[in-house]
């Protein structure tokens, strides 16, 4: 199999470098002339405490015209430092992230300006909710394309992950069985992609496209022919409870955020921190890195290409299946009709985003939660943005990070082409 | 990925098995021994489509792959129905029935969708005793409705295959499309015919535009088409969310985001009476289908976009430029979506809605991977899944099985004809001498 050329990138005319710094002076001038000025009058007031917990944190209460306009400032220098110097690896991303914190910050201020209180620990916490089944959907991106499979199919192991806890929860009484089966059903779409992937070489772009249509239409029709009629019995399971984490779990503000959460929040953390180290710390990881990049060396020496690359797939689609549960039996208990709404997609958008790597993905998905949960809180203070265009953000986002910032990282080299044994 | 034959002469991308191809071939054993023997030329002939079939051509693995996703449906019917299960629980004490329910349920199923889709004889029968004659044409004008925004989405998505890009953005440019295409419809006061035709341009400008603007962020960025454009689609599914919340878009004094309804002067004209459904929009589909095959096959600018889809850096080397071949092409598959949205929001629906763009963008896709990346291969993949969109409804009201199983069949569908080995292993056929594999659209990964 050879692959055809790649167009070389010296022809895209486009200075990287020039964009971004010319992004970060626009969100600048975003927070300056319309978080600034345009905020309306009285103070933005964020509250930290949750009621009933035992120690109180002071609300903060900022003036958003002032604040927006030292933070736009500050992004403007930035963003023309950013222009004059070949910056080190740390501190390009040190700026990055500060013109991101100010532009968030001046935006919220701006949102919250004269209106009632901002509740921010819970802000964060349904970022945290609505960031599971991103993370544990981009992890599951992770391990298969670090081994060279690409997996659009992660909106069907989402969905199919989601259908299984819910019913398998409902009819059996147990969550856990629920949590189990849903990881399961992940993994049998997983086996679907890798066998039609591996075995017969069908393009993984399409073949992710169609498990998408293919999950849907069976849960769509599953749920009209069985679940409607059986309400009851078959879609009416519990939810996990949260499970607050003693000492971790009191600590003000960082604590109900995130040690006060249910087992998927944990299963999350852990699953970041394996893959992470899996890939990148082990030899596993070595590995399943060599097959994704040049899997005719890998071969030669001694790598068995083809079973670490089925054995990766479906490990993504177990790990997706598990972030699909949460879509049901960690949030709110029935299944619904294409209840994983495309967060398959954003999923996978967070996975490039983050370079195809863990860590780099959750915080991808972090981004995405965060907008969602935006959207959510921000509708009930009445934010002068209507929640259409927050619910845009982590699009828009994507795309600008696709064309801006992602063209350098490359996806792994033999992503998406099938291994022939020569 | 080096296996395609959609070689810039612009043949169909799957001829490797006609019959007089496989003469050429260094034939197996069996066959010198038959050439060899020198049979009557009717007896070759013969002998060379049985070849066909044993070696599962492509027009043979695709029947082969439809039937086998009608049987598998037909399973997922029989053994989700609740009098099927039932009887299953009596399988020692009535063998028989179990059996015989099952296939009763599948097969009633089957016979709904055929009428709902192709023609229902009690229709007939009536019209011999004073029923309506257009009744008996129903299923087919509705077979024909819900083909027509997937001819057009489906054109879309093939001719960026030919070019060597895979657009799923289908969606986000139908909605672009039946935006625009609705604001003239019901904003703008024109009189007939050149109102409809000024509406359903707007459809291909608005379509272009979200089309355009994929295809410079890749010509000017290096962005991958892939993410952009399903960025694209949910950016445009907030969008049409947000205009409809706005008193341009919003009919006054409902309670639903929808549109005022469009002026009847941009209806597109019914074709075979008011009571059928069937509209101008099909020939609009039809022509673009011709149009598209005209431009891909005999215009400079589509050898240019072939040989771009077949290999960018030869084509570069040729004096081509790949990134302007891209911006054309997503511009023009961009306004062919729109055109599907204008065929939806001026054929049928009327006035928009937040769910206007329904799953047209994404059933595109596979339309088009089922029609093979050609204009007449998408026309009749789009009327197989507009029979069976159509047929499906009739079944849920006559049956009660849900409209989903067509989703679930025209999924299988896709999937077993873009894996014609596994196709032939199924079927126990012989194994292509030829490295082949004719479902293989133009798409490459990531990286390309």
């Amino acid at each position: 199999m050879t692959a055809v050329p790649v167009v070389t990138r010296e022809r895209v005319t486009f200075d990287r470098q020039r964009a971004i710094a010319g992004m970060f002076v626009m969100l600048g001038l975003v927070d300056i002339f319309v978080f600034g000025f345009l905020a309306d009058k009285g103070d933005a007031v964020f509250t930290f405490t949750l009621t009933g917990a035992a120690v109180s944190v002071p609300n903060l209460s900022l003036a958003p015209g002032p604040v927006s306009e030292a933070l736009g400032a500050l992004s403007i220098v930035l963003g023309f430092l950013y222009a004059g110097r070949n910056l080190a690896k740390i501190p390009k991303r040190l700026v990055g992230i500060v013109v991101m914190l100010g532009f968030v910050v001046s935006f919220l201020c701006w949102s919250d300006a004269g209106r009632i209180p901002l509740p921010f620990v819970s802000l964060m916490q349904s970022t945290m909710l609505a960031s599971i089944p991103l993370v544990l959907g981009a992890l599951s991106g992770c391990l298969c394309e670090r081994s060279g499979v690409i997996n659009i199919a992660i909106e069907g192991q989402l969905l199919l992950g989601a259908f299984a806890g819910a019913v398998i929860a409902s009819s059996f009484g147990s969550l856990w069985l629920g949590l189990f089966s849903g990881s399961i059903a992940g993994g049998l779409l997983a086996i679907l992609l890798a066998v039609f992937a591996i075995r017969y070489m069908v393009d993984q772009i399409i073949l992710g496209v169609v498990l998408n249509v293919f999950a849907s239409g069976l849960t769509g029709y599953l749920y009209d022919q069985a679940l409607v009629p059986y309400q009851n019995r078959l879609n009416s399971p519990n939810t996990f409870t949260p499970i607050k984490i003693p000492v971790l779990g009191d600590i003000p503000i960082i604590g109900p955020i995130l040690f006060d959460s249910t087992i998927f929040l944990y299963i999350a953390y852990a699953a970041v921190a394996l893959v992470h180290i899996g890939l990148f710390k082990t030899r596993w990881g070595l590995r399943v890195r060599a097959v994704g990049e040049h899997p005719t060396a890998a071969d030669t020496v001694g790598i068995r290409v083809l079973f670490t690359r089925y054995r990766n797939v479906v490990l993504g689609g177990l790990v997706a299946g598990i972030g699909g549960a949460s879509l049901t039996i960690g949030s709110v208990g029935s299944f619904g009709k294409d209840i994983s709404s495309g967060q398959g997609y954003i999923a996978l958008a967070a996975m490039i985003f983050g370079r195809w790597t863990p860590l780099g993905a959750t915080g991808a998905a972090l981004l995405f939660g965060f907008s969602v949960a935006c959207a959510n809180v921000l509708g009930t203070i009445g934010a002068p943005i209507p929640s259409d265009f927050l619910l845009m953000l982590p699009y828009v986002a994507t795309i600008i990070a696709v064309a801006g910032f992602v063209g350098r990282s490359r996806a792994p080299k033999a992503d998406g082409q099938p291994y022939i044994k020569s | 990925m080096s296996h395609q034959d959609a070689g810039p002469e612009g043949n169909e991308p799957t001829t490797p098995t006609e019959p007089e191809d496989s003469a050429e071939n260094p034939p197996d054993a069996t066959k010198q021994v038959a050439a060899g023997a020198g049979h009557p030329k009717g007896a070759e002939t013969a002998l060379q489509l049985l070849n066909a079939v044993l070696e599962g051509s492509s027009a043979v693995v695709t029947f082969l792959a439809i039937v086998l996703a009608i049987v598998i449906g037909g399973l997922l019917i029989a053994f989700t129905s609740p009098t099927v299960l039932h009887a299953w629980s009596h399988l020692f004490s009535a063998p028989g029935a179990a059996f015989s329910r099952a296939w009763d349920v599948a097969s009633s199923a089957y016979s709904a969708m055929f009428e709902g889709a192709i023609v229902n004889p009690h229709t007939v029968s009536a019209a011999f005793h004073g029923g309506s004659i257009a009744a008996i044409f129903n299923p087919l004008s509705e077979t024909a409705v819900n083909a027509t925004p997937l001819i057009l989405a489906g054109l879309a998505v093939a001719l960026a295959f030919r070019a060597g890009m895979f657009n799923i953005g289908a969606t986000g440019q139908f909605i672009g499309g039946a935006m625009i295409a609705g604001w003239i419809g019901f904003a703008v006061h024109l009189p007939m015919i050149i109102h409809v035709v000024v509406a359903v341009i707007g459809g291909f400008v608005g379509g272009s535009i979200v089309g355009g603007f994929v295809g410079t962020l890749k010509a000017r960025t290096g962005a991958h088409e892939v993410i952009v454009t399903i960025m694209t689609n949910y950016v445009m599914e907030y969008l049409i969310l947000f205009l409809l919340g706005l008193a341009v878009f919003r009919a006054p004094g409902l309670p639903n985001p929808v549109s005022p309804p469009v002026a009847n002067n941009a209806m597109l004209p019914h074709l075979a009476g008011a009571t059928l459904r069937i509209n101008a929009g099909f020939l609009v589909a039809l022509a673009a289908a011709a149009g598209v095959s005209w431009f891909l096959n005999r215009t400079t600018v589509g050898f240019e976009l072939r040989t771009v889809g077949a290999n960018a850096s030869a084509a570069r080397s040729a004096g081509m430029s790949p990134e302007r071949t891209w911006i054309i092409v997503m511009v023009i598959c961009g306004g062919l979506a729109g055109l599907a949205g204008a065929s939806v929001i001026l054929g049928t629906d009327f006035a928009l809605t937040p769910q206007i763009y329904g799953t047209y963008g994404i059933d595109a896709i596979t339309v088009a991977l089922l029609g093979r990346g050609t204009p007449f291969g998408v026309v009749l993949a789009a009327l197989l899944y507009g029979t069976l969109d159509a047929g499906s409804v009739t079944m849920q009201a006559q049956t009660q099985i849900p409209v989903d199983i067509a989703t679930v069949i025209q999924a299988l569908i896709v999937l077993f004809v873009a894996s014609p080995p596994f196709v032939r292993e199924v079927f126990h056929l012989r194994r292509r001498r030829r490295v082949e594999e004719g479902a293989q659209v133009l798409a490459k990964g990531w990286s390309a």
